[in-house]
Protein backbone atom coordinates (compact mmCIF):
# COMPACT_ATOMS: atom_id res chain seq x y z
CA UNK A 1 0.00 0.00 0.00
CA UNK A 2 1.26 3.21 -1.00
CA UNK A 3 1.24 6.38 1.65
CA UNK A 4 -0.30 9.24 0.85
CA UNK A 5 0.16 12.55 2.52
CA UNK A 6 -2.93 13.49 4.16
CA UNK A 7 -4.06 16.95 3.00
CA UNK A 8 -2.63 20.12 2.96
CA UNK A 9 -5.05 21.87 5.41
CA UNK A 10 -7.00 20.67 8.46
CA UNK A 11 -10.44 21.73 7.17
CA UNK A 12 -12.00 22.01 3.92
CA UNK A 13 -13.17 25.42 3.85
CA UNK A 14 -13.06 26.31 0.26
CA UNK A 15 -11.08 25.30 -2.88
CA UNK A 16 -9.05 28.41 -3.02
CA UNK A 17 -7.51 27.28 0.29
CA UNK A 18 -6.26 23.49 -1.01
CA UNK A 19 -3.58 23.19 -3.76
CA UNK A 20 -3.78 20.92 -6.79
CA UNK A 21 -2.12 18.07 -4.90
CA UNK A 22 -5.04 18.06 -2.78
CA UNK A 23 -7.25 17.78 -4.70
CA UNK A 24 -5.54 14.50 -7.08
CA UNK A 25 -5.06 12.93 -3.61
CA UNK A 26 -8.90 13.35 -3.19
CA UNK A 27 -9.86 11.68 -6.69
CA UNK A 28 -7.19 8.88 -6.30
CA UNK A 29 -9.20 8.24 -2.87
CA UNK A 30 -12.47 8.47 -4.23
CA UNK A 31 -11.65 6.31 -7.28
CA UNK A 32 -11.24 3.30 -4.50
CA UNK A 33 -14.15 4.47 -2.36
CA UNK A 34 -16.34 4.69 -5.58
CA UNK A 35 -15.37 0.63 -6.30
CA UNK A 36 -16.31 0.22 -2.60
CA UNK A 37 -19.94 1.83 -3.48
CA UNK A 38 -20.63 -1.00 -6.11
CA UNK A 39 -19.84 -3.83 -3.73
CA UNK A 40 -22.98 -6.05 -1.86
CA UNK A 41 -21.71 -4.62 1.65
CA UNK A 42 -21.21 -0.95 0.89
CA UNK A 43 -19.26 -0.15 3.86
CA UNK A 44 -15.62 -0.18 5.34
CA UNK A 45 -14.79 0.06 9.04
CA UNK A 46 -12.20 3.21 8.71
CA UNK A 47 -14.09 5.79 10.75
CA UNK A 48 -15.91 3.55 13.08
CA UNK A 49 -14.46 5.82 16.03
CA UNK A 50 -15.37 9.19 14.81
CA UNK A 51 -18.76 10.50 15.11
CA UNK A 52 -19.74 13.58 12.64
CA UNK A 53 -21.94 16.47 13.01
CA UNK A 54 -24.10 17.88 10.25
CA UNK A 55 -24.89 21.60 10.98
CA UNK A 56 -27.15 22.59 8.02
CA UNK A 57 -28.66 26.53 8.81
CA UNK A 58 -29.76 25.99 5.11
CA UNK A 59 -32.05 24.00 3.20
CA UNK A 60 -30.72 20.77 1.63
CA UNK A 61 -31.51 17.56 0.45
CA UNK A 62 -28.84 16.04 -2.14
CA UNK A 63 -25.73 17.72 -0.14
CA UNK A 64 -27.00 16.93 3.74
CA UNK A 65 -27.97 12.86 2.23
CA UNK A 66 -24.85 12.75 0.52
CA UNK A 67 -22.78 13.93 3.43
CA UNK A 68 -24.71 11.43 5.83
CA UNK A 69 -24.80 8.21 3.30
CA UNK A 70 -20.68 9.09 3.06
CA UNK A 71 -20.26 8.93 7.20
CA UNK A 72 -22.44 5.93 7.12
CA UNK A 73 -20.51 4.27 4.22
CA UNK A 74 -17.16 5.40 6.65
CA UNK A 75 -18.91 3.66 9.91
CA UNK A 76 -18.64 6.77 11.63
CA UNK A 77 -21.50 8.02 14.40
CA UNK A 78 -23.44 11.23 12.66
CA UNK A 79 -26.03 13.09 14.62
CA UNK A 80 -28.08 15.73 12.22
CA UNK A 81 -28.53 19.11 12.78
CA UNK A 82 -31.51 21.25 11.21
CA UNK A 83 -31.45 25.06 12.27
CA UNK A 84 -34.91 25.65 12.07
CA UNK A 85 -35.50 22.79 14.96
CA UNK A 86 -33.12 23.93 17.26
CA UNK A 87 -32.23 26.54 19.95
CA UNK A 88 -30.49 29.20 17.17
CA UNK A 89 -34.74 30.04 17.17
CA UNK A 90 -34.35 30.88 20.42
CA UNK A 91 -31.25 33.48 19.78
CA UNK A 92 -27.92 30.92 20.54
CA UNK A 93 -25.03 31.96 18.43
CA UNK A 94 -22.97 29.68 16.33
CA UNK A 95 -20.31 29.12 18.41
CA UNK A 96 -22.34 28.48 21.19
CA UNK A 97 -23.90 25.89 19.28
CA UNK A 98 -20.97 24.35 17.73
CA UNK A 99 -19.19 24.41 21.32
CA UNK A 100 -22.33 22.65 23.09
CA UNK A 101 -22.53 20.37 19.90
CA UNK A 102 -18.17 19.69 20.60
CA UNK A 103 -18.79 18.67 23.93
CA UNK A 104 -20.39 15.87 23.56
CA UNK A 105 -17.66 14.63 21.93
CA UNK A 106 -18.41 15.34 18.69
CA UNK A 107 -15.06 15.01 16.28
CA UNK A 108 -15.64 16.62 12.69
CA UNK A 109 -17.86 19.16 11.97
CA UNK A 110 -19.94 19.52 8.49
CA UNK A 111 -21.81 22.63 7.88
CA UNK A 112 -23.96 24.56 5.37
CA UNK A 113 -24.28 28.28 6.86
CA UNK A 114 -26.17 31.05 4.91
CA UNK A 115 -23.21 33.59 6.05
CA UNK A 116 -20.14 33.63 4.10
CA UNK A 117 -17.34 33.01 6.01
CA UNK A 118 -18.61 31.27 8.70
CA UNK A 119 -16.95 28.18 8.37
CA UNK A 120 -13.63 30.06 8.53
CA UNK A 121 -14.57 31.58 11.85
CA UNK A 122 -15.60 28.13 13.41
CA UNK A 123 -12.19 27.32 12.19
CA UNK A 124 -10.72 29.87 13.91
CA UNK A 125 -12.24 28.98 17.27
CA UNK A 126 -12.59 25.47 18.03
CA UNK A 127 -9.78 22.16 17.30
CA UNK A 128 -12.43 20.05 15.30
CA UNK A 129 -11.93 19.97 11.92
CA UNK A 130 -14.57 21.45 9.72
CA UNK A 131 -16.43 20.95 6.20
CA UNK A 132 -17.54 23.38 4.59
CA UNK A 133 -20.85 22.50 2.85
CA UNK A 134 -21.46 25.93 1.37
CA UNK A 135 -21.65 29.16 3.09
CA UNK A 136 -23.65 31.69 1.70
CA UNK A 137 -22.88 33.14 -1.65
CA UNK A 138 -18.86 32.41 -1.03
CA UNK A 139 -17.70 28.68 -1.51
CA UNK A 140 -19.03 24.88 -1.90
CA UNK A 141 -15.98 22.79 -2.33
CA UNK A 142 -17.16 19.58 -2.27
CA UNK A 143 -19.60 20.32 -5.16
CA UNK A 144 -16.79 21.50 -6.86
CA UNK A 145 -14.61 18.44 -6.76
CA UNK A 146 -17.48 15.84 -7.54
CA UNK A 147 -17.95 18.52 -10.55
CA UNK A 148 -14.76 18.09 -11.61
CA UNK A 149 -13.94 14.32 -10.27
CA UNK A 150 -17.32 13.90 -12.85
CA UNK A 151 -15.59 15.53 -15.93
CA UNK A 152 -12.17 13.83 -15.39
CA UNK A 153 -14.71 10.15 -15.22
CA UNK A 154 -16.79 11.33 -18.42
CA UNK A 155 -13.59 13.33 -20.45
CA UNK A 156 -10.20 11.36 -19.05
CA UNK A 157 -8.47 14.63 -17.43
CA UNK A 158 -9.50 17.98 -16.43
CA UNK A 159 -6.73 19.53 -17.84
CA UNK A 160 -6.91 21.57 -21.06
CA UNK A 161 -10.93 21.21 -21.06
CA UNK A 162 -13.06 24.07 -21.40
CA UNK A 163 -16.21 24.58 -19.33
CA UNK A 164 -18.42 27.13 -19.18
CA UNK A 165 -20.97 27.65 -16.28
CA UNK A 166 -24.39 28.64 -17.56
CA UNK A 167 -26.98 31.08 -15.33
CA UNK A 168 -27.09 32.38 -12.38
CA UNK A 169 -23.21 32.75 -11.28
CA UNK A 170 -23.52 36.24 -9.14
CA UNK A 171 -25.46 33.94 -6.86
CA UNK A 172 -23.78 31.14 -6.87
CA UNK A 173 -20.84 28.81 -4.67
CA UNK A 174 -20.96 26.85 -6.81
CA UNK A 175 -19.43 28.42 -9.81
CA UNK A 176 -17.18 30.30 -8.07
CA UNK A 177 -15.42 27.05 -6.38
CA UNK A 178 -15.82 25.28 -9.57
CA UNK A 179 -14.24 28.18 -11.06
CA UNK A 180 -11.26 27.89 -8.58
CA UNK A 181 -10.82 24.00 -8.70
CA UNK A 182 -10.73 23.71 -12.62
CA UNK A 183 -8.62 26.28 -12.84
CA UNK A 184 -5.92 24.62 -10.58
CA UNK A 185 -6.50 21.52 -12.42
CA UNK A 186 -5.38 23.21 -15.58
CA UNK A 187 -8.96 24.04 -17.15
CA UNK A 188 -9.63 26.85 -19.14
CA UNK A 189 -13.26 28.42 -17.23
CA UNK A 190 -16.13 30.68 -18.97
CA UNK A 191 -19.11 31.82 -17.47
CA UNK A 192 -22.58 32.98 -19.50
CA UNK A 193 -25.60 34.25 -18.21
CA UNK A 194 -27.63 37.49 -18.48
CA UNK A 195 -25.55 40.65 -17.77
CA UNK A 196 -27.49 41.27 -14.17
CA UNK A 197 -26.45 37.62 -13.26
CA UNK A 198 -22.94 37.96 -14.01
CA UNK A 199 -20.66 39.54 -11.42
CA UNK A 200 -18.94 42.58 -12.12
CA UNK A 201 -15.06 41.77 -12.22
CA UNK A 202 -15.63 38.67 -12.25
CA UNK A 203 -12.96 38.96 -15.21
CA UNK A 204 -10.28 39.30 -12.59
CA UNK A 205 -10.66 35.52 -11.89
CA UNK A 206 -9.08 34.61 -15.15
CA UNK A 207 -12.49 33.77 -16.93
CA UNK A 208 -14.54 34.88 -19.87
CA UNK A 209 -17.44 35.78 -20.15
CA UNK A 210 -20.55 35.16 -22.75
CA UNK A 211 -23.78 36.96 -22.78
CA UNK A 212 -25.19 34.33 -25.79
CA UNK A 213 -25.69 31.00 -24.34
CA UNK A 214 -25.29 29.57 -28.18
CA UNK A 215 -21.98 31.15 -28.33
CA UNK A 216 -20.69 29.62 -25.12
CA UNK A 217 -22.10 26.14 -25.64
CA UNK A 218 -20.40 26.27 -29.16
CA UNK A 219 -16.66 27.09 -27.01
CA UNK A 220 -17.14 24.97 -24.69
CA UNK A 221 -16.32 20.49 -24.35
CA UNK A 222 -18.65 20.73 -20.94
CA UNK A 223 -21.94 23.12 -19.88
CA UNK A 224 -22.47 23.08 -16.27
CA UNK A 225 -25.71 24.68 -15.90
CA UNK A 226 -26.93 26.49 -12.77
CA UNK A 227 -30.51 26.92 -10.87
CA UNK A 228 -31.97 30.62 -11.29
CA UNK A 229 -31.56 31.14 -7.36
CA UNK A 230 -35.02 32.47 -6.70
CA UNK A 231 -34.64 32.47 -3.18
CA UNK A 232 -31.25 35.02 -3.37
CA UNK A 233 -32.92 37.17 -5.08
CA UNK A 234 -34.35 40.28 -2.93
CA UNK A 235 -34.37 42.64 -6.15
CA UNK A 236 -35.67 41.83 -9.65
CA UNK A 237 -32.52 40.47 -11.62
CA UNK A 238 -34.46 39.02 -14.87
CA UNK A 239 -37.64 40.21 -16.19
CA UNK A 240 -39.55 36.93 -15.70
CA UNK A 241 -38.52 32.87 -15.67
CA UNK A 242 -40.58 32.89 -18.90
CA UNK A 243 -38.04 34.99 -20.82
CA UNK A 244 -34.71 33.32 -18.91
CA UNK A 245 -35.34 30.32 -20.32
CA UNK A 246 -36.42 31.64 -23.68
CA UNK A 247 -32.87 33.22 -23.91
CA UNK A 248 -30.23 31.19 -21.84
CA UNK A 249 -32.54 27.92 -21.21
CA UNK A 250 -30.53 24.88 -22.37
CA UNK A 251 -33.05 22.90 -24.98
CA UNK A 252 -32.53 19.81 -27.49
CA UNK A 253 -33.21 22.33 -30.10
CA UNK A 254 -29.76 23.96 -29.08
CA UNK A 255 -27.74 21.14 -28.33
CA UNK A 256 -28.35 19.68 -31.50
CA UNK A 257 -27.67 22.85 -33.69
CA UNK A 258 -23.68 22.53 -32.24
CA UNK A 259 -20.98 21.12 -34.24
CA UNK A 260 -19.57 18.70 -31.36
CA UNK A 261 -21.57 16.61 -28.56
CA UNK A 262 -21.07 18.34 -25.44
CA UNK A 263 -21.40 17.36 -21.54
CA UNK A 264 -24.01 18.74 -19.45
CA UNK A 265 -23.80 18.73 -16.16
CA UNK A 266 -25.99 20.66 -13.00
CA UNK A 267 -25.24 20.62 -9.39
CA UNK A 268 -29.31 20.06 -8.60
CA UNK A 269 -31.61 20.61 -8.09
CA UNK A 270 -33.20 21.48 -11.68
CA UNK A 271 -35.64 23.79 -12.65
CA UNK A 272 -37.01 22.15 -15.48
CA UNK A 273 -38.02 23.94 -18.43
CA UNK A 274 -36.18 26.98 -17.42
CA UNK A 275 -32.84 27.13 -17.43
CA UNK A 276 -32.69 22.99 -18.68
CA UNK A 277 -35.29 21.20 -20.10
CA UNK A 278 -36.43 17.39 -19.71
CA UNK A 279 -35.09 16.65 -23.10
CA UNK A 280 -31.20 17.95 -22.37
CA UNK A 281 -31.19 16.63 -18.48
CA UNK A 282 -31.96 12.72 -19.33
CA UNK A 283 -30.39 12.55 -22.54
CA UNK A 284 -27.06 10.87 -23.19
CA UNK A 285 -24.78 13.44 -22.87
CA UNK A 286 -26.12 14.70 -19.14
CA UNK A 287 -24.12 13.30 -16.35
CA UNK A 288 -26.61 14.95 -13.85
CA UNK A 289 -27.17 11.40 -12.20
CA UNK A 290 -23.40 10.57 -12.21
CA UNK A 291 -22.73 13.78 -9.94
CA UNK A 292 -25.26 12.61 -7.21
CA UNK A 293 -23.51 9.17 -7.39
CA UNK A 294 -20.10 10.61 -7.30
CA UNK A 295 -20.74 12.97 -4.37
CA UNK A 296 -20.90 10.44 -2.29
CA UNK A 297 -17.49 8.54 -3.21
CA UNK A 298 -15.75 12.19 -3.38
CA UNK A 299 -17.08 13.52 0.03
CA UNK A 300 -16.03 9.69 1.63
CA UNK A 301 -12.66 10.85 0.12
CA UNK A 302 -12.53 14.08 2.18
CA UNK A 303 -13.86 12.70 5.38
CA UNK A 304 -11.00 10.29 5.31
CA UNK A 305 -8.34 11.90 4.27
CA UNK A 306 -9.68 14.73 7.00
CA UNK A 307 -10.02 12.05 9.60
CA UNK A 308 -6.35 10.89 9.14
CA UNK A 309 -4.93 14.16 10.00
CA UNK A 310 -6.70 13.52 13.02
CA UNK A 311 -4.59 11.29 14.67
CA UNK A 312 -5.06 9.53 18.17
CA UNK A 313 -2.70 11.00 20.75
CA UNK A 314 -1.40 13.63 18.28
CA UNK B 1 23.40 -0.24 -1.25
CA UNK B 2 20.75 -2.76 0.82
CA UNK B 3 21.87 -5.88 2.89
CA UNK B 4 20.38 -8.92 4.01
CA UNK B 5 20.42 -12.53 4.42
CA UNK B 6 18.67 -14.56 1.09
CA UNK B 7 16.61 -17.42 2.82
CA UNK B 8 15.09 -18.48 -0.33
CA UNK B 9 16.65 -18.54 -3.61
CA UNK B 10 15.36 -18.62 -7.18
CA UNK B 11 15.94 -22.42 -7.82
CA UNK B 12 13.97 -23.36 -4.66
CA UNK B 13 11.59 -20.52 -4.40
CA UNK B 14 9.90 -22.02 -7.72
CA UNK B 15 10.45 -25.67 -6.59
CA UNK B 16 7.96 -24.16 -2.97
CA UNK B 17 5.41 -22.71 -5.47
CA UNK B 18 4.85 -26.17 -6.78
CA UNK B 19 4.81 -27.40 -3.65
CA UNK B 20 1.78 -25.57 -2.96
CA UNK B 21 0.32 -25.73 -5.81
CA UNK B 22 0.31 -29.15 -5.31
CA UNK B 23 -1.05 -28.90 -1.90
CA UNK B 24 -3.75 -27.26 -2.93
CA UNK B 25 -4.79 -29.61 -5.89
CA UNK B 26 -4.35 -32.29 -3.06
CA UNK B 27 -6.79 -30.64 -0.93
CA UNK B 28 -9.26 -29.39 -3.33
CA UNK B 29 -8.81 -31.79 -6.45
CA UNK B 30 -11.17 -29.87 -9.28
CA UNK B 31 -11.49 -26.69 -6.84
CA UNK B 32 -15.77 -27.11 -6.94
CA UNK B 33 -16.79 -24.69 -5.10
CA UNK B 34 -13.59 -22.98 -4.33
CA UNK B 35 -12.26 -19.72 -4.90
CA UNK B 36 -8.89 -17.60 -4.22
CA UNK B 37 -8.62 -14.28 -2.78
CA UNK B 38 -5.10 -12.29 -2.94
CA UNK B 39 -3.96 -9.77 -0.91
CA UNK B 40 -3.42 -6.30 -2.35
CA UNK B 41 -0.84 -5.51 -3.07
CA UNK B 42 2.13 -8.20 -2.58
CA UNK B 43 -0.08 -10.62 -1.80
CA UNK B 44 -1.55 -10.84 -5.52
CA UNK B 45 2.32 -11.18 -6.69
CA UNK B 46 2.00 -14.72 -5.00
CA UNK B 47 -1.55 -15.56 -5.83
CA UNK B 48 -1.20 -14.67 -9.31
CA UNK B 49 1.87 -17.08 -9.44
CA UNK B 50 0.30 -19.90 -7.39
CA UNK B 51 -2.89 -19.17 -10.51
CA UNK B 52 -0.67 -19.53 -13.25
CA UNK B 53 1.01 -22.74 -11.45
CA UNK B 54 -2.07 -24.45 -11.21
CA UNK B 55 -3.31 -24.04 -14.52
CA UNK B 56 -0.09 -25.71 -15.92
CA UNK B 57 -0.63 -28.63 -13.47
CA UNK B 58 -4.26 -28.68 -14.98
CA UNK B 59 -5.07 -27.00 -17.45
CA UNK B 60 -8.82 -27.84 -17.45
CA UNK B 61 -8.63 -26.06 -13.30
CA UNK B 62 -11.73 -23.45 -13.53
CA UNK B 63 -12.30 -20.81 -10.52
CA UNK B 64 -13.35 -17.68 -9.66
CA UNK B 65 -10.05 -15.77 -8.85
CA UNK B 66 -10.06 -12.41 -6.98
CA UNK B 67 -8.07 -9.33 -5.80
CA UNK B 68 -8.45 -7.95 -2.14
CA UNK B 69 -7.45 -4.77 -1.01
CA UNK B 70 -7.99 -3.72 3.16
CA UNK B 71 -6.39 -0.50 3.02
CA UNK B 72 -9.92 0.72 4.69
CA UNK B 73 -10.21 -2.37 7.08
CA UNK B 74 -6.62 -1.66 9.09
CA UNK B 75 -6.95 -1.59 12.65
CA UNK B 76 -4.15 1.17 12.59
CA UNK B 77 -5.73 3.84 10.42
CA UNK B 78 -5.77 7.07 12.67
CA UNK B 79 -2.82 5.92 14.14
CA UNK B 80 -0.42 6.51 11.87
CA UNK B 81 1.16 10.42 10.68
CA UNK B 82 -0.32 9.70 7.08
CA UNK B 83 -3.02 8.29 5.62
CA UNK B 84 -2.89 4.59 3.09
CA UNK B 85 -3.31 4.84 -0.33
CA UNK B 86 -5.63 1.37 -1.31
CA UNK B 87 -4.88 -0.73 -4.12
CA UNK B 88 -7.85 -1.64 -6.76
CA UNK B 89 -10.15 -4.68 -5.26
CA UNK B 90 -11.39 -7.01 -8.38
CA UNK B 91 -14.40 -8.69 -6.72
CA UNK B 92 -16.70 -9.96 -9.27
CA UNK B 93 -18.22 -12.29 -7.25
CA UNK B 94 -19.90 -13.33 -3.46
CA UNK B 95 -17.71 -15.77 -1.57
CA UNK B 96 -21.18 -17.39 0.11
CA UNK B 97 -21.13 -20.87 0.26
CA UNK B 98 -17.69 -21.00 -1.14
CA UNK B 99 -14.11 -22.21 0.37
CA UNK B 100 -11.69 -19.61 -0.32
CA UNK B 101 -7.97 -20.14 0.10
CA UNK B 102 -7.11 -16.42 1.21
CA UNK B 103 -3.61 -16.07 0.18
CA UNK B 104 -0.40 -12.88 1.47
CA UNK B 105 2.98 -13.28 0.89
CA UNK B 106 4.43 -12.84 4.15
CA UNK B 107 2.44 -13.79 7.62
CA UNK B 108 3.81 -11.34 10.66
CA UNK B 109 1.58 -10.21 13.03
CA UNK B 110 -1.57 -11.29 11.47
CA UNK B 111 -3.18 -8.19 11.44
CA UNK B 112 -3.44 -8.34 7.72
CA UNK B 113 -5.31 -11.62 8.07
CA UNK B 114 -8.07 -10.23 10.59
CA UNK B 115 -8.45 -6.87 8.27
CA UNK B 116 -9.11 -9.62 4.82
CA UNK B 117 -11.02 -11.44 7.12
CA UNK B 118 -13.49 -8.71 7.48
CA UNK B 119 -13.59 -7.45 4.28
CA UNK B 120 -13.87 -10.79 2.80
CA UNK B 121 -17.02 -10.99 4.83
CA UNK B 122 -18.60 -8.20 3.58
CA UNK B 123 -19.07 -10.41 0.01
CA UNK B 124 -20.78 -13.35 1.66
CA UNK B 125 -20.41 -16.26 4.14
CA UNK B 126 -17.85 -18.59 2.70
CA UNK B 127 -18.02 -22.01 3.48
CA UNK B 128 -14.50 -22.26 5.02
CA UNK B 129 -11.33 -20.16 4.95
CA UNK B 130 -7.76 -21.39 4.38
CA UNK B 131 -4.53 -19.26 4.23
CA UNK B 132 -1.53 -19.92 2.16
CA UNK B 133 1.67 -17.91 2.47
CA UNK B 134 4.83 -17.80 1.34
CA UNK B 135 6.39 -16.62 4.60
CA UNK B 136 5.42 -17.35 7.63
CA UNK B 137 6.92 -15.71 10.90
CA UNK B 138 5.73 -17.95 13.19
CA UNK B 139 6.78 -15.94 16.57
CA UNK B 140 5.64 -12.52 15.65
CA UNK B 141 2.33 -13.16 16.04
CA UNK B 142 -0.12 -10.62 17.50
CA UNK B 143 -3.08 -12.21 16.71
CA UNK B 144 -3.87 -16.02 16.95
CA UNK B 145 -3.97 -16.60 12.98
CA UNK B 146 -2.23 -19.18 11.46
CA UNK B 147 -1.54 -20.45 7.93
CA UNK B 148 -2.90 -23.42 6.63
CA UNK B 149 -0.23 -23.85 4.00
CA UNK B 150 3.30 -21.90 4.15
CA UNK B 151 6.08 -21.57 1.80
CA UNK B 152 8.97 -21.23 4.52
CA UNK B 153 8.76 -20.72 7.97
CA UNK B 154 11.34 -17.97 9.56
CA UNK B 155 12.13 -17.38 13.14
CA UNK B 156 13.06 -13.80 13.42
CA UNK B 157 12.59 -11.28 16.19
CA UNK B 158 10.27 -9.04 15.49
CA UNK B 159 12.25 -5.43 14.30
CA UNK B 160 13.75 -7.92 11.51
CA UNK B 161 11.72 -7.32 8.07
CA UNK B 162 11.43 -10.00 5.40
CA UNK B 163 11.21 -8.83 2.03
CA UNK B 164 9.70 -11.20 -1.19
CA UNK B 165 11.33 -9.94 -4.27
CA UNK B 166 9.63 -11.35 -7.34
CA UNK B 167 11.18 -11.81 -11.11
CA UNK B 168 8.66 -9.45 -12.55
CA UNK B 169 9.15 -6.73 -10.28
CA UNK B 170 12.10 -6.71 -8.66
CA UNK B 171 14.39 -8.77 -11.31
CA UNK B 172 14.84 -12.29 -9.46
CA UNK B 173 12.90 -14.25 -7.16
CA UNK B 174 14.19 -14.76 -3.38
CA UNK B 175 13.38 -13.76 -0.12
CA UNK B 176 15.53 -11.99 1.98
CA UNK B 177 15.91 -11.53 5.58
CA UNK B 178 16.81 -7.80 6.45
CA UNK B 179 17.91 -6.84 10.29
CA UNK B 180 15.33 -3.73 10.11
CA UNK B 181 13.18 -2.57 7.55
CA UNK B 182 15.32 0.31 7.20
CA UNK B 183 18.14 -1.88 5.92
CA UNK B 184 16.18 -3.30 3.23
CA UNK B 185 15.95 0.48 1.55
Amino acid sequence: MAIVSALSKKHLLGIKYITDKDIETIFSTADNFKEVLNRPVKKVPSLRDITVANLFFENSTRTRMSFELAEKRLSADVINFSASSSSVTKGETLLDTVNNILSMKVDMIVMRHPAPGAPYFLSQNIDASIINAGDGTHEHPTQALLDAFSIREKLGTVKGKKIVIVGDVKHSRVALSNIFCLQKLGASVAVCGPPTLIPKHIKELGVQVFYNVKKALEWCDVANILRIQLERQDIKYIPSLREYALYYGVNKDLLDSLSKKIVIMHPGPINRGVEINSDVADSAQSIILDQVENGVAVRMAVLYLLASGNTQGS
Amino acid sequence: MASGRVILKQKKFKLTIERLCNQLIEEYGAFENTCIVGIQERGVLLSDRIVKGLKAIDRKLEFNYGKIDITFYRDDFRRRDTPMMASKTEMDFQVEGYNVILIDDVLYTGRTIQSALIALGHYGRPNKVELLNLVDRRFNRHLPIQPNYSGIVIDAIDEAYVKVDWDEIDGNDQVILYQNREKAS
